[in-house]
């Protein structure tokens, strides 16, 4: 698909009075804001070496490195594993209940990783009610029997699969649904069976979805603090807190930080070398109704415990453990104010995420427009944001913000002897700011996904017919892509609802969110007074999550019934 | 259809962010602004009352402490915080060596609260307390076996502890005060023992080692007070049931005392708001609102006088360290690291 674009320098018309250069400074420039905090903490990694370093290598960073890698190769294979095949499953099969999991398959997406850890925790710890029983029912006591620790890597890797899988299944769904149905029946008339089929037509064609899904899951376990820290595991992301605010030393920090993002490059250039110079966009656009494949006996029990699975234990164990602490305490949601945190989070989520989205369609066509590789470095530093933790991106933030602010207050004071104080700072301006810089990766790479699926020679088409690039976006590519733009919108409006460390330190007086409210409760360890605002973050979630089902079903072009 | 949506789409995002921004407080005179450490909910109900009986309005932004101290230095001078509200002594001392607090010389403030528990500048005064006992299994443990924190690296507690990540500033700051009692070397030992005594690796807060001790897993754990003062007060009768099991021993009462922090405030240097900012303080350190610290939120006054919640009486009197609590900060990193060389998680 990006591959796709890289050829396209050579197959646009582009008359010289119409070089798009406007595109790629705009893109330039965007790429470059949303970078700032990003360099500013990397910006560290330039301030030599202290002690502490030499202290980290020596005690610890071993260890962090080994988890965090074991963290990422787990969760990996979690996602791919339970993501693709409940995909599949849904898209090409025909067994009961179908129709609902397509949506239900997506519902953990609303279950902030961090309130999952908690409610397994409540639930399966030694001294929680699951254990507890089976010691009144047996008579042993501790260590007198094995019970899976929650609290470990391994449940660290479960907790995260769980809630992260939704990435996988939901952009490898759209592929396999916007897959032709031609190049399927041409395999199976060459004598395919339909697991041959599978891997060998459906599965490399939908390569580049299912790689984009993963690596956002992978990016967001990398970012990961709250379930890491809860379960005590010594990770990237928990060294770098205790390194920045226990050791005070904010340049042996950053350069973790720097180790970690080594990770993420090292990622995005292999899979970039893997691909290389293949196409992915379809050469032909006829569509027919998908024939799925009848599932019977054995296979039909396989698909249905495969798909009912991750539901139950991604989102109906939770949501029932979190129901049943709120209502230990209705004191809580009965509250007045708990209606102005419901208004604040979701507006909040819904003005950053337009946002981002409206941002990514500008970078993501500039990229289309101009690919030269200053346009693409600058595009892909700008949407690393989504594996660092958000903690880290709110100091890097908070410094150029504040930085502004000062400069001009000064200026204004030395000139006119008025005090501008604070104009950006502490505003919700700065939190909306700091949530695209976060959460650029999940819109710029589904929109970019939808962009690249349209085909080159529809741009040429309607260029040289005369339009603008901008008109060409917004009449010709946007109907085309509305499911994909929706699609964008609606994941970062969910991880905005779930975002809690930047929103915790960014925000105004007297502003607060569900998620702030939630966290604050239970990092008090008062679990079960913060469920009712945990239970109010999942049901806000669950409706866009529902909505991009929707979407993703009436995507397939031809599809005549409504999902 | 509109002629440029992309022109129409922004400014709709900008209109939309500036109507969310406007009802932003305009700090009025008769406001005080606080950037707090305690979660909102602990000292809402108490900036409540300071409105009613003073008329001053209190705006709050609560974070974790590490991250508040971090915006107060980028804002610098601009910063509208007029007061910090922060917990554990190393915190205090952070904010205080980064210039961001101010002294303040207030005699109703010096003579409510002991000197141990403020900063001998007056840059910061402890309003609430807490310790951090050992606690142990009523019946699975004979009190006459415990002494000191130093005695829990024996080998007789092999296998019988519970206690939270080194991460934790409780922890840290236990392990300062050690370090400052007895030395970088011989506290690293002491570390290391602790470590090999430990029942579990560690994981999960205070409440948990409560309940993993209660539970089967461990026979001691360490905790803050206030959580088992929590617990007792719980709604929840398993909460309750469990922490019922659970008795509290004073360690080092013949020695420094048991280990004891503060939740703390102090003003902000830059502030042009003093007077309402003292105020506030004051009025924390007020017997009424010290009594309202003790009875909801289980800590001990800070006031000498102001009497204690019925659950905090019942765990007994005790001597507390009366090492000054600055000094705590001046060798958190240190414990940090030294931590970290003992293996403890």
């Amino acid at each position: 698909m990006r591959s796709a674009l890289a050829t396209l320098g050579g197959t646009l018309p582009r008359p010289r009075w119409r070089r798009p250069e406007g595109w790629t400074i705009v893109t330039l420039l965007i790429a470059g804001v949303l970078s700032l905090p990003i360099l500013v903490i990397f910006a560290h990694v330039f301030v030599p070496a202290s002690e502490v370093w030499l202290h980290l290598r020596q005690t610890v960073l071993q260890d962090y490195v080994v988890n965090s890698l074991i963290l990422m190769l787990g969760v990996g294979v979690g996602v791919l594993l339970i993501g693709v095949s409940t995909a599949w499953l849904v898209s090409m099969c025909d067994f009961p209940g179908r129709r609902a999991f397509e949506w239900a398959l997506l519902l953990p997406l609303a279950m902030p990783g961090y309130i999952i850890a908690y409610t397994y925790t409540g639930m399966l710890d030694f001294a929680g009610p699951v254990q507890t029983q089976i010691r009144d029912l047996t008579g042993w006591g501790y260590g007198d029997y094995w019970f899976p620790e929650i609290r470990s890597l391994s449940g660290a890797i479960a907790m995260l699969t769980l809630v992260l899988y939704p990435y996988v299944y939901l952009l490898s769904r759209a592929a396999f649904l916007e897959q032709s149905i031609c190049v399927l029946e041409v395999s199976r008339t060459l004598g395919s069976s339909p697991w041959a089929g599978f891997r060998r037509v459906a599965l490399p064609l939908a390569r580049p979805a299912i790689i984009t899904g993963l690596s956002l899951a992978l990016m967001e376990t990398l970012a990961d603090y709250g379930t890491v820290q809860y379960f005590g595991i010594p990770t990237f992301t928990t060294g770098i807190f205790r390194t920045w605010f226990g050791m005070a030393d904010p340049g042996a920090a950053a350069q973790l930080a720097a180790l970690m993002m080594t990770f993420v490059l090292v990622l995005i250039v292999l899979e970039r070398y893997s691909r290389r110079r293949a196409r992915f966009h379809h050469t032909s656009a006829r569509y027919s109704r998908l024939p799925r494949y009848r599932l019977k006996g054995w296979a039909r029990t396989g698909a249905l415990v495969a798909c009912l699975l991750p539901i139950v234990l991604g989102f109906v164990v939770p949501s029932s453990q979190l129901t049943q602490w709120a209502m230990k305490t209705t004191h809580m949601w009965l509250q007045p104010q708990f209606l102005g945190l419901v208004w604040n989070s979701v507006s909040l989520a819904a003005i950053a995420a337009v946002l981002a989205v409206f941002l990514s369609l500008i970078m993501a066509y500039g990229k289309r427009l101009e690919s030269s590789r200053t346009t693409n470095a600058a595009v892909r530093i700008a949407g690393m944001g989504y594996a660092i933790p958000g903690t880290v991106i709110a100091v890097g933030i908070m410094l150029p913000f504040a930085w502004v602010d000062n400069t001009i207050d000064s200026f204004m004071r030395d000139t006119f002897g008025i005090s501008t104080g604070l104009l950006l700072s502490g505003t919700l301006v700065a939190l909306v700011f700091a949530y695209c810089v976060r959460f650029l990766a999940v819109s710029l790479n589904t929109v970019e996904a939808g962009l690249g699926k349209i085909k080159p020679s529809m741009d040429d088409a309607a260029r040289s017919l005369g339009s603008a690039p901008r008109t060409v976006l917004w009449h010709v590519h946007m109907p085309i892509m509305r499911g994909s733009i929706l699609t964008a919108l609606l994941l970062v409006f969910v991880d905005i609802l779930k975002e809690l460390p930047a929103t915790l330190i960014l925000r105004p007086f007297n502003f607060n969110t569900l998620a702030v409210r939630a966290f604050e409760l239970a990092s008090d360890e008062r679990l079960a007074d913060s469920a009712s605002a945990a239970m109010a973050i999942v049901l806000a979630g669950i409706i866009p999550v529902i909505l991009i089902s929707r979407t993703i079903s009436r995507s397939r072009p031809g599809h005549d019934t409504p999902a | 259809m509109i002629q440029r949506p992309i022109t129409a789409l922004a400014s709709l995002t900008v209109a939309a962010v500036t109507a969310l921004t406007l009802p932003l407080p305009l700090f009025a005179n008769d406001e005080v602004n606080v950037y707090s450490a305690r979660q909102e909910a602990l000292i809402k109900p108490l900036m409540d009352e300071f409105t009613e009986e003073t008329g001053i309005r209190v705006n709050i932004v609560s974070a974790r402490a590490d991250t508040l101290l971090q915006r107060l230095r980028s804002e610098g001078r601009n910063t509208p915080a007029d007061v910090l509200i922060t917990v554990d002594a190393g915190n205090l001392h952070n904010a205080k060596e980064a210039g961001v607090l101010r002294p303040v010389d207030s005699e109703v403030l010096k003579e409510a609260i002991p000197e141990s528990l403020r900063d001998p500048e007056g840059y910061w005064y402890g309003l609430s307390m807490r310790a951090r006992p050992i606690m142990y299994v009523t019946g699975e443990v004979d009190p006459e076996q415990l002494s000191t924190y130093e005695a829990l690296a024996d080998e007789q507690w092999q296998q019988r502890i519970c206690i939270r990540s080194s991460s934790n500033v409780y922890n840290q700051s236990l392990v300062a005060s050690m370090i400052i009692a007895n030395g970088e070397e011989e506290t690293e030992e002491w570390a290391r023992g602790l470590v090999a005594n430990m029942a579990q690796p560690p994981r999960g807060g205070d409440r948990d080692q409560i309940r993993a001790a209660v539970a089967g897993v461990c026979d001691i754990a360490i905790a803050n007070t206030y959580y088992l003062g929590q617990m007792l007060n719980s709604d929840d009768d398993t909460e309750r049931a469990t922490a019922e099991a659970i008795s509290v021993f004073w360690p080092n009462q013949e020695g420094r005392g048991a280990h004891v922090n503060v939740s703390g405030a102090g003003l902000i240097t830059h502030t042009e708001n003093v007077d309402n900012a003292v105020k506030l303080l004051e009025f924390m350190a007020s017997d009424r609102a010290q009594q309202w610290y003790a009875e909801a939120n289980q800590e001990y006054p800070v006031k000498p006088g102001v009497e204690w919640s019925d659950t905090l009486s019942e765990l007994g009197d005790f001597k507390p360290d009366a090492v000054n609590l600055g000094q705590l900060g001046e060798y958190n990193a240190e414990a940090v690291r030294l931590m970290d060389r003992a293996n403890w998680r």
